[in-house]
């Protein structure tokens, strides 16, 4: 392994940390494949590795299972991992336009990082956001209702290096790898950052309210 | 007019609505205390007197399923919370969990209490940063409440929970798929029977419910069993939260009690968009058969939704205008289908697989006629014969468009290609080029 004595160190205390929430320890596999990309950006060799030497598998039993996630990355990762929605709903509204504006325009496809290492493209599946359509993801957090300049310009002020802030989430879209360690069940103090829940979320509730309805108690 | 009923969605337009502090003022957290000086037994009777059905697709009574775990050992038993919203569609865990993630907490607490576990699990898909960041933030504001933890509220019940990420499989959301993947295994379904009640997570009595199941219990057990059946059907109790989407011109989620119809739901959400007509739709997501015009007055509860040829799922009303290929609708699902399938079984692996080739050759206007009637053979290949409902779920969206829509299949083969122009279903303008042929990795 070529970790050095630091990042060994607080891997080690972080793995312990995540057993420890487990009664059976094969059960912090998953959460410490993301804390291995927290560090690494991707599911590395090392990685795999460390994972398997605290939870007593084989390397193989380790990327058998991370080589079934696509949230497991198997190349150094972009900064920022971006998605478009692509499934049906998404798609029809618009987010295959936007994918194909989105990938001439980065000059990456599927699955693929652009030169500088900020950007890695990817077709999503459905992310549970279809009232929002058409739907793009950056490391996880939601872009609502796109359109083919709202996703580029999201993508040229993130490789400017500016901040960008999601429509639903926290004030700022943080890296591959900080997001990787909120997965990983460690805090980042970021919880009660907001952007307002969302019109979408909040339509049946302004219907009932417009009504005068309430459920009764 | 069916009138909405915000329950769970009530406080979801509060300052800080994820708050302890906002949710214990809307009476959050009551009913736990309540629960807490009850017989677990007459909770478990409360739920399934309510009528209490799955809010997580199949709609089993969740009352029952509690009811299903054996005798007490002195082992452990867990509760396990299916938090991996991803079926095509269905978005109402997720705004559930970023706006109110206490009503979940305090409905796993309950539940625990019910079923006997001190160890309860929260598996939530990977793909939503900020829901982990809520949940986690909620589990931790209620064990310094002391609504978790040791000996809570001194009832000598004592409860840890486990906030756990996925890391992006759609198949993880069946329920033996999600144990496996909460065991740090690929997340493959297991066979039944053992069914979890008696050999769940690390082969002892699990229950698994749904986030929505699991967060209307707190709303049972504080307003009681008659306030719950007084909504919905007569099989059908209770509020349900339905999840317009597509094209309609205010979507989002709409908390109504079972038996609404699209009719009124699309009343309420401002009807289809403006200049456009209701094509064909889901009532619960892309696994369940498809709809259209004609089921716009079917009540949306198990029953009628059922005896209409489809299933209400998850609520997931995905709406179709006049513009939208169904062709290019179904093949997309397919798609996802078969990116998702996890491989265990072969007629769902090899089976999504052709259905994908046969499709987009269709599509692509390469297709014949005689592909259509092998679309629906290979289904009869994979439907009730797959081991899980994924495979099930692949033929469901083809079967039925091709039923209701066969006309539209032979047109992409008669023309050569696709009939319809795309940039007129998307919600901006531009003019239309062909789409991409790049398929998933």
């Amino acid at each position: 392994m070529t970790y050095d004595e630091t990042t060994l160190a607080q891997l080690t205390e972080d793995a312990a940390a995540i057993i420890a929430r487990y009664p059976v320890k094969r059960s912090a596999l998953l959460p410490m494949l993301h804390l291995v990309q927290s560090v690494d950006g991707f599911v590395s060799p090392d990685g795999i590795q460390f994972c398997a030497d605290r939870l007593e598998l084989t390397a193989a039993e380790v990327s058998a299972v991370a080589t079934f996630y696509t949230q497991y990355k198997r190349r150094p990762n972009g900064e920022y991992q971006v998605g478009v929605c692509t499934n049906t709903l998404c798609a029809v509204m618009g987010g295959d336009r936007i994918w194909d504006e989105l990938s001439d325009h980065v000059g990456v496809g599927h699955d693929e990082t652009t030169e500088d290492g900020k950007i890695t493209l990817e077709r999503l599946e459905c992310n549970a956001a279809c009232d929002y359509a058409p739907v793009m993801m950056v490391n996880w957090e939601f872009f609502d209702n796109q359109t083919p300049e709202s996703a580029k310009q999201v993508v040229d002020d993130l490789r400017a290096g500016k901040d960008v802030a999601p429509t639903r989430g926290p004030a700022t879209v943080c890296s591959f790898k900080q997001v990787s360690r909120v997965l990983a069940g460690f805090d980042d103090g970021r919880a009660n950052e907001d952007q307002g829940a969302g019109e979408a979320t909040l339509a049946g509730l302004e219907a009932a309210k417009g009504q005068g309805w309430e459920a009764s108690k | 007019m069916t009138e909405l009923v915000p329950v769970l969605t009530a406080t979801w337009g509060s300052e800080q609505s994820w708050s302890l502090d906002t949710y214990t003022k809307a009476g959050g957290y009551a009913p736990l205390k309540k629960a807490l000086g009850m017989a677990p037994t007459d909770i478990i009777q409360s739920v399934k007197d309510s009528g209490l059905r799955g809010r997580g697709g199949a709609g089993f009574p969740t009352g029952m399923k509690w009811g299903f775990l054996p005798p007490d050992d002195g082992g452990p038993r867990y509760l396990v919370v299916n938090a991996d919203e991803s079926e095509p569609g269905t978005c109402k865990d997720i705004p559930t969990m970023l706006a109110a993630p206490h009503a979940l907490v305090e409905g796993v607490a309950i539940t625990s209490f019910a079923i006997g576990c001190n160890h309860a699990f929260i598996y939530i898909r990977g793909e939503v940063a900020h829901v982990h960041r809520r949940v986690q933030q909620a589990v931790r504001e209620a064990y310094e409440a002391g609504h978790l933890g040791k000996d809570i509220h001194g009832s000598g019940f004592d409860l840890d929970v486990t906030v756990h990420a996925g890391a992006g499989a759609y198949i993880c959301g069946e329920e033996t798929a999600l144990l496996d993947s909460l065991e740090g295994r690929r997340g493959q379904p297991r066979l039944k029977p053992p069914f979890p009640a008696v050999a769940g997570l690390y082969a002892r009595p699990t229950v698994v419910n749904n986030v929505e199941s699991v967060a209307s219990v707190p709303s049972i057990i504080g307003n009681g069993v008659d306030w719950f059946t007084a909504m919905g059907t007569e099989r059908s109790k209770g509020m349900g939260i339905f999840s317009l989407s597509g094209h309609v011109q205010r979507p989002g989620q709409y908390e109504a009690p079972l038996g609404i119809t699209l009719r009124e739901l699309l009343q309420l959400a401002g009807g289809i968009r403006e200049g456009h007509e209701l094509k064909f739709w889901t009532p619960g997501g892309s696994s369940t058969p498809m709809f259209t015009e004609d089921q716009l007055d079917t009540p949306l509860d198990y029953e009628a939704v059922g005896a209409a040829g489809s299933m209400l799922g998850t609520r997931a009303l995905q709406i179709f205008d006049e513009t939208t290929c169904v062709v290019r609708a179904v093949t997309r699902w397919t798609e996802f289908y078969k990116h998702e399938s996890c491989g265990k079984c072969t007629p769902c692996r090899e089976g999504t697989y052709w259905l994908t080739q046969i499709l987009k050759r269709i599509e692509g206007g390469r297709g014949t006629q005689a592909d259509i009637q092998q679309l629906l053979d290979t289904c009869d290949s994979i439907a009730g014969r797959s081991f899980c409902a994924l495979g099930d779920g692949a033929t469901s969206s083809i079967i039925s468009s091709v039923k209701l829509f066969r006309e539209e299949y032979e047109a992409h083969v008669e023309q050569g290609g696709c009939p319809f122009d795309h940039a007129a279903s998307a919600l901006f303008e531009y003019s239309d080029t062909p789409a991409t042929e790049e398929a998933h990795a």
